[in-house]
């Protein structure tokens, strides 16, 4: 946007790259085609949020991930659930990835006791122990330093888990993520730094905000080693997160995975932005051809590993998933009035 | 049970030795850990004994540092971070109010951050505003945060050892103005810090004083002088500030009619309102013999120069700092008679 910004980024950050089918010959089908349905699975749900959304049946804020399902899909089939996830305002993508629950997802958003933080949390708050999904929550930044400590943690116990802190662009403009960086890196903790680099913050383009559009520089600023990769590709986001977990698994320390990507939808909630005189609608239109989904789906059929009718089929299996999740929400109860008081210590439980 | 003579600053290191030789999820966390500059000896030499990856010194980065321990206490940990002066662990806050506090009820009551953090407030020495603070009343407004502040030798010890071992997050709070102060203690008790509250120190029969920390030894000294006056002050330590008690206080000005809250933060929004207005809402005016007061530092930041700093902490400590006390409560008895 201004001469001085260095588009570090290169092609990455230009829309009209990376618009082709993904290279797959090396990758195995049935991991395929599990990441596809998961990134499927992922849009819909979003999709469904956004119609919730709009309906005013859900009221909290909600951050939408479409266009960046790539990300948390490459990365969480890269972890089991020993492994310590934690994610932000915008985690839709990352709990569905790690194996949560779709039901207690809807739930979750629209309030209901069943959800995955008992309808305490809403979209901001999402919560998943068994699945590895540790907590995301909204201030901007606040759980890199907590994957910090889930990852000392597991240093200590010494069985070779390893934690995961996904963060925006904006959220490198925190101090706590460098003081994080460099923790990790004095302390070689198994801390794999995902930065999802969307190149907004909320209405802010990066190049109004910092003075090169690439994060990972300030990874080689704590001598953490970094890829800077299209966070559309998630093969190659998968290749590059499990390189680094299995290293991560051996001792190796910190590792920083900067993947660029797009979200289709606004900031929060479930227009696209445009319409609240955010510049970016031509870009839009061009990254939208640059489509995780769409890219790999497109790779799967001319590689001969996905007949269109069966994409199809997965397809509606998905939407009746997403609706049935919608409808089962719909009819949860709203969480008990002692809920208000009791979890605020140890020692309470829900009835 | 046997009993020994015990100095706050060995309570301290007493509970930490039997926390680190008791409970392998425990571990130390902090700035200046290897180092006595910063923490006295109130943590001498336990790297030596339990290893340096267990009583771990930090680089300077109290915002991170305090989330890793959060994080850490997430998976089965018990770790405490030190923060060797309060005033430093402001930068910490984020973690300890957003995140540490809110976990539990965010995510309805499925995980609890069992951390502790210890906040040391060294106050005087010409150190000035941002050396000094004792920034509890902060604290306590935070549900879900627990705040713990010793005034003996026995409490710093077993406060300590019930504040890690508590699944909730605990802000433990000491001050080196008692570290020399000396105690019969037993053995250590693993207390249930849920279970804690205000305790009456000394009984008596003409004024509750109601003081925490360094402020109850200020109070204790003001009633052995006011015995010399007459008056037979009650004393009521606090210890835990946050969810705070007031039943044990409001019991004690029944019987008495006279409160003076004494407390070393600031006046406004302070801890010593909270307890007044605690008693107030408890007790029938009919109860009050005369008005319920407060005594705090001056609402300023700390000076240095030592002649403003033994105005503003109401005397020289250990010395004088008991007779703005005393006179409180004169003033209180004569003007209810
Ligand atoms: C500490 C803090 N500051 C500011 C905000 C307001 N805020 C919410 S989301 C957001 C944008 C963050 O951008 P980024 O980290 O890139 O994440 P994205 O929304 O792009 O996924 C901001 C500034 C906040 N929630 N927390
Ligand atoms: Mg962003």
């Amino acid at each position: 946007m201004t001469a001085s910004v260095s588009n570090a980024l290169g092609t990455l950050s230009d829309a009209s790259s990376y618009t082709g089918p993904l290279d797959i010959a090396d990758s195995s089908p049935a991991l395929l085609h599990s990441q596809l349905r998961m990134m499927l699975l992922i849009r819909y749900c979003e999709e469904a949020i956004g119609t919730l959304v709009e309906q005013r049946l859900a009221l909290c804020p909600c951050h939408l991930g479409i266009g960046q399902e790539a990300i948390a899909v490459g990365v969480a089939a890269a972890l089991t659930s020993d492994d310590r996830v934690f994610g932000t305002h915008r985690s839709h993508t990352q709990f569905l990835a790690m194996g949560g629950s779709v039901r207690e997802l809807m739930a979750e958003v629209l309030g209901k006791a069943d959800g995955c933080s008992k309808g305490m949390g809403g979209s901001m708050h999402l919560y998943d122990p068994a699945h590895g999904f540790h907590g995301s929550v909204p201030i901007v930044g606040a759980t890199v330093p907590l994957a910090v400590g889930a990852a000392l943690a597991a240093q200590k116990d010494k069985r070779g888990a390893c934690a995961a802190a996904f963060f925006g662009d904006g959220a490198a403009e925190e101090g706590v993520v460098h003081e994080c960086l460099n923790l990790c890196a004095v302390y070689k903790l198994p801390l794999l730094f995902v930065c999802e680099n969307n190149l907004f913050s909320s209405h802010l383009h990066i190049d109004l905000r910092q003075p090169s559009n690439s994060i990972a520089r300030y990874a080689d600023a704590h001598c953490v080693p970094n890829a800077v990769i299209d966070g559309n590709d998630v093969v190659n986001v998968n290749r590059v997160a499990s390189e680094a977990v299995a290293a991560m698994r051996q001792g190796s320390g910190p590792f920083f995975l900067e993947a660029v990507t797009y979200r289709w939808r606004g900031h929060v909630g479930h227009r696209e932005d445009t319409d609240v005189g955010v510049q970016r609608k031509d870009d839009l239109v061009k990254w939208k051809d640059r489509d995780p989904v769409g890219r790999l789906a497109a790779a799967m059929k001319s590689g001969g590993w996905l007949a269109d009718e069966d994409y199809e089929t997965m397809k509606s299996g998905v939407r009746t998933e997403v609706s049935d999740a919608v409808e089962y929400a719909m009819q949860a109860p709203y969480p008990a009035a002692e809920q208000l008081l009791g979890p605020v210590y140890s020692g309470w439980s829900a009835a | 049970m046997s009993a020994n003579t015990t100095t706050y600053s060995a309570g301290i290191l007493e509970a930490f030795h039997y926390l680190l030789s008791n409970y392998p999820e425990v571990f130390a966390f902090g700035q200046g850990l290897w180092s006595p500059w910063y923490v006295g000896d109130t943590m001498k030499d336990l790297d030596v004994v339990y290893g340096k990856d267990r009583v771990m010194d930090s680089p300077v980065s109290e915002l991170a540092c305090t989330g890793a321990a959060v994080g850490a206490s997430l998976f089965g940990y018990r770790p405490i971070v030190i923060h060797p002066r309060m005033d430093f662990m402001i930068l910490a806050t984020d973690q300890i109010v957003n995140q540490a506090a809110k976990w539990s009820h965010m995510f309805g009551g499925q995980v609890h951050p069992g951390v502790t953090i210890r906040a040391i407030v060294n106050r005087g020495g010409e150190q000035g505003a941002q050396h000094s603070q004792a920034l509890h009343a902060w604290y306590a407004h935070i549900p879900g945060l627990r705040v713990v502040m010793p005034a003996t030798a026995a409490d710093a010890r077993d406060l300590l050892v019930a504040s890690v071992l508590c699944d909730d997050p605990v802000l433990y709070i000491d001050d080196r103005w008692l570290y020399s102060q000396q105690d019969e203690i037993g053995p250590v008790r693993e207390l249930d810090l849920s279970q804690e509250g205000p305790q009456v120190l000394r009984q008596g029969s003409d004024v509750t004083l109601v003081g925490s920390s360094y402020s109850t030894l200020r109070c204790s000294r003001a009633a052995e002088e006011l015995e010399s006056h007459g008056i037979s002050a009650e004393i009521v330590d606090l210890r835990v500030v946050n969810p705070l008690k007031h039943e044990q206080v409001a019991e004690s000005v029944r019987k008495t009619g006279r409160l003076l809250a004494v407390d070393g933060g600031w006046q406004t929004c302070g801890l010593a309102g909270e307890v007044l207005a605690g008693c107030v809402e408890r007790l029938s005016p009919k109860s009050f013999k005369s008005r319920p007061t407060r005594l705090t530092l001056p609402d300023a930041p700390a000076p240095t120069s030592k002649y403003l700093e033994i105005d503003y902490y109401g005397g020289v400590p250990g010395e004088t700092d008991h007779l703005p006390v005393v006179e409180a409560v004169r003033r209180l008895v004569a003007a209810g008679d």
